[in-house]
């Protein structure tokens, strides 16, 4: 693998992760437990997509199909991201968990990649960047906020972050060149994002009086980065492609 | 006449932010390029809000159209590029007080470290006062945030310092 090859394979699961978390909290649109619920999590779907179309497009310079055409029309197999993404919305307790432990990876992400070699990619987070404040921000203040809650929200929260911790820990799944992308300077690597993540995550949850699970029983989800996907991605792609297909070249 | 980036950036201040109509393109800093050839072909390069803004694309179209309707003015063209981070404090004091005529709360200057805390200090638009609450820092569109006054006794939306 060659380092085009190793930076196409990270934007692809980096564009992927985005999008499909990004139509997943679009799922939340009219279903908020509150209206200023609702709009949060559409306008948090709105930024995903977005900095989706943006990464899409690095990938369109660098020899691949356009923006639409990529997230339009490959099947499951083709998708390079993790499964914590994928998942269903669930209830509130756990789409808030999974917002929480997401976006912070995200955001050490792209505070990492503000700095890449890869200079197109490095302005693109330094944008990424400013918009992820605001979704760290908000998860961190429900995490907290029913985390401290009563007994029944702290139970709602324990449990969802019990379900989704080795589904989180999948979102870290080496790739096929994590050596070049270090050696190039391109990106730090997974290994490297999964410390600081736990270092930034850790202290935030025992403010919130959520216990991260006994370290013998992580056992991270792998496969979504080399398209293996769980039951529930096919699904959503029917659904988030269903207009597109009916007409490929309808004009917005 | 001779056509110079001064003259474009000026023309540029009738183009108004569809989703803001009292500010122009030029006072939300979002122009970071403006490149006259011989022939005065123009290419004008602008700097998205928000990864997600759907407003960027009707704004390049409408700079096209705009600058298009001048005769002397060769080819027009449009480009994105992320090359100029564009954050709030790009925002003019022009750009300021035209977000306040819409009934906005300006963005807080220097703010690259947000935090709920610096949200709850959001000056109310209309009567100036500081005791407000923030509700949620996503609004109606990706640039604001909702609060209420406690004052005035009103809800208000602010444009997010990012």
């Amino acid at each position: 693998m060659n380092s085009i090859e190793a930076l196409k394979e990270l934007l692809y699961k980096m564009a992927d992760d985005q999008l499909i978390i990004g139509h997943r909290n679009s799922e939340w649109n009219g279903l908020g437990p509150i209206l200023e619920e609702d709009i949060a999590f559409s306008s948090m779907a709105q930024d995903k997509m977005g900095q989706s179309e943006h990464l899409y497009n690095l990938l369109n310079q660098l020899g691949e199909a356009d923006a639409d055409t990529v997230a339009f029309t490959r099947n499951a197999p083709q998708f390079h991201c993790s499964h914590l993404v994928e998942l269903p919305i669930g209830g509130y307790d756990f789409s808030l968990i999974r917002h929480f432990l997401f976006d912070f990876a995200e955001y050490m992400r792209f505070e990492a990649i503000k700095t890449s070699a890869y200079q197109p990619l490095a302005q693109v987070a330094k944008k990424f960047f400013g918009e992820i404040k605001y979704h760290t921000m908000h998860a961190n203040t429900w995490v907290h906020q029913l985390g401290n809650g009563n007994e029944e929200s702290n139970t709602k929260m324990q449990d969802s972050l019990n379900y989704a911790w080795n589904y989180a820990l999948g979102m870290f799944e080496p790739g096929p060149a994590e050596d070049i992308l270090i050696a190039e300077n391109i990106f730090m690597g997974e290994e490297a994002l999964k410390a600081q993540w736990l270092e930034a995550i850790t202290p935030l949850l025992e403010k919130s009086n959520l216990t991260i699970p006994e370290k013998a029983t992580w056992a991270p989800i792998y496969g979504g980065r080399v398209g293996k996907h769980t039951e529930h991605l096919q699904p959503l792609l029917k659904e988030m492609t269903e207009v597109y297909t009916i007409d490929p070249s309808a004009d917005w | 006449m001779e056509i110079t980036a001064d003259y474009i950036r000026e023309e540029l201040k009738q183009v108004k932010d569809p989703e803001i109509p009292t500010i122009s393109i030029v006072d939300l800093g979002i122009v970071t390029g403006i490149d006259i050839s011989e022939n005065n072909d123009i290419h004008v390069t602008l700097t998205p809000t928000f990864a997600g803004c759907p407003a960027l694309r009707m704004m390049e179209d409408m700079v096209k159209e705009h600058l298009g309707s001048y005769e002397q003015l060769g080819d027009i063209t449009v480009a994105t590029s992320f090359e100029t981070t564009w954050t709030t404090d790009l925002i003019s004091d022009e750009g300021h007080a035209a977000i306040k005529k819409h009934g906005l709360a300006p963005p807080m200057r220097n703010c690259s470290n947000i935090s709920m805390d610096i949200l709850e200090a959001t000056k109310c638009p209309y009567c100036d006062s500081e005791n407000t609450k923030m509700k949620s820092p996503f609004g109606p569109t990706l640039c604001r945030s909702l609060h209420y006054c406690n004052n005035c006794k009103q809800a208000f939306e602010g444009f997010k310092p990012i």
